[in-house]
């Protein structure tokens, strides 16, 4: 009577297949992710030209002092902006992307969140390793990436230290500060969280970390795209669209 | 067929199924708890509809946020604005004595007020901020009746869902839900820091709704109408705003 393989040789005598970089959950959250960012980086553009002026406090309008303001012409000619003309008004489909856009971003936020500490993506890809949780590494990171090191071929596979860090601030710090203060701006939703905007000293408070929460995005946006650029641009997107990636596979 | 991916077919089948069901229980379950905006249509109606539902869900008796005397502002941004119709002036010219608003619609008892009248029903106070979707806010002291009293007065029918209210300026008409219209901080503001409301602030008449950004704050009120369909009033899309490309909803 033939024996029947045991199951595992029969899978092993299928071609073994390469782990995939990146998983699918990861890949879909992070293009949406992106899509959603660019609406929010180009609607708030266009809503912070209807008044370039950045306040402290509650309140704040072109009657009171600014805390600083931006040296770009205006939506509206009630702001005096030095420039001799006002730049037609956007705010309208602006405030309507902004609004949709948030939406995308934080329920794949929040998918991605959760996925993360289900499957173990944070404390694997994302949390330093061991080694790593040192002055001395980070010293290391850091100066790697100011001599533009290029980044050897099994740094495909894993992050770096200071990538790690970066992530983890925009995931944890940055993108749930931006929320809050973008909520903290909203009459409405004051009016059932107060705490919201008082925690922060007022709108006008918000409105400005809103403003500086969201310009860190963008510096970290610029230069995670340079970073993929320097570090290979074709494979490294391949990896994020298709999850594969060519050369040696490490083992997780 | 392998097991594997026959499993995965199925869940995705199974997952598919459930999203669709859940949509449109999700739909039925929205309209008949009033989660809908009359400008849900669109590619930006998503995103409204989820701000307008979750304001719905979050806020019904939430109040805006109350201030001391002492945080009210010490100059009352009054905002540019279209110049003031022939009619309006010639109100102005008479000390608005012959100021008229009208009411009608889903009412048992359609009438006109006059400002004494108004002024002579109960007299309510508030504190609040009045933030522009542009960015800037001031606080001041609204006084003026309740919108809800004048309902009462008015004695709106059971199947009233919305109060649409008119400008003295034809292209300026929005509206809001019975939630919002019967809610306590909702005025027909005639005063400001204890003097008669500005023209420039939107006297003789502003509607007040501080849970929701300026704009919703129609100045120079004259004409209420309540309904139970905003398709019937201009293009369907509830307010004059959505008709100039802003959200009718302005909670945020």
């Amino acid at each position: 009577m033939p024996i029947k393989p045991a199951p595992e040789a029969a899978a092993h005598s299928r071609p073994a297949l390469k782990p995939l970089r990146h998983t699918a959950l990861v890949r879909s959250t992070h293009w949406i992710t992106a899509l959603a960012f660019l609406g929010l980086l180009v609607s708030g553009i266009e809503i912070v030209i209807s008044h370039p002026r950045f306040y402290w406090g509650e309140n704040g309008n072109v009657l009171t002092p600014v805390l600083f303001k931006l040296p770009i012409p205006s939506s509206r000619a009630l702001v005096p902006t030095g420039y001799g003309y006002v730049l037609p008004d956007q705010n309208g489909w602006s405030r309507y992307l902004h609004f949709q856009s948030a939406w995308l971003a934080v329920l794949t936020g929040l998918v991605y969140v959760a996925a993360g500490f289900t499957s173990g993506h944070f404390r694997k890809d994302l949390l330093p390793r061991a080694e790593d949780v040192s002055w001395r590494a980070l010293a290391g990171s850091i100066g790697g990436h100011l001599r533009f090191v290029r980044p050897d071929p099994a740094e495909a596979w894993s992050y770096n230290l200071l990538q790690r860090l970066s992530y983890l601030t925009v995931i944890f710090a940055l993108g749930p500060l931006v929320v809050w203060t973008g909520l903290a701006m909203s009459p409405a939703f004051t009016s059932a969280f107060p705490a919201s905007v008082n925690l922060l000293g007022g709108r006008q408070s918000a409105r400005t970390v809103h403003f500086f929460a969201a310009a860190s995005l963008l510096l970290f946006f610029l230069v995670h795209v340079g970073m993929v650029w320097f570090a290979g641009f074709r494979s490294r997107m391949r990896a994020m669209i298709t999850g594969r990636i060519d050369g040696p596979a490490e083992d997780a | 067929m392998t097991d594997l991916s026959r499993r995965k077919l199925i869940k995705t089948g199974v997952a598919a199924a459930t999203g669709i069901a859940g949509l449109g229980v999700g739909t039925v379950l929205a309209k008949n708890y009033g989660l809908i905006p009359p400008d849900c249509g669109g590619i930006w109606g998503v995103g409204e509809t989820l701000n307008y539902a979750a304001y719905r869900l979050l806020t019904n008796h939430s109040m805006a946020r109350e201030f001391e005397r002492s945080e009210i502002s010490a100059k009352p941004l009054a905002n540019e604005m279209p110049p003031l119709t022939d009619e309006f002036k010639t109100l102005q010219a008479g000390g608005f004595a012959d100021w008229r608003l009208t009411i009608d619609g889903m009412v048992d008892r359609p009438g006109t007020f006059s400002l004494k009248q108004l002024k002579s029903y109960p007299r309510r106070s508030q504190i609040t901020q009045l933030a522009c979707e542009e960015g800037w806010s001031y606080v001041a002291e609204w006084t003026g009746v309740p919108l809800s009293h004048v309902l009462e007065v008015a004695g709106i029918q059971p199947k009233a869902k919305y109060v649409v209210y008119f400008s003295i300026d034809p292209d300026w008409w929005d509206s809001i839900d019975m939630s919002d219209s019967l809610h306590p901080q909702t005025y027909l503001a005639y005063g400001m820091n204890g003097e008669d409301l500005s023209v420039g602030n939107g006297g003789p008449l502003r509607m007040r709704v501080p849970r929701q950004l300026g704009y919703k704050n129609v100045k120079f009120i004259t004409r209420l109408t309540v309904t139970d369909d905003l398709k019937k009033f201009g293009k369907g899309l509830g307010s004059a705003s959505p008709e100039g490309g802003y959200s009718w909803f302005a909670g945020v």
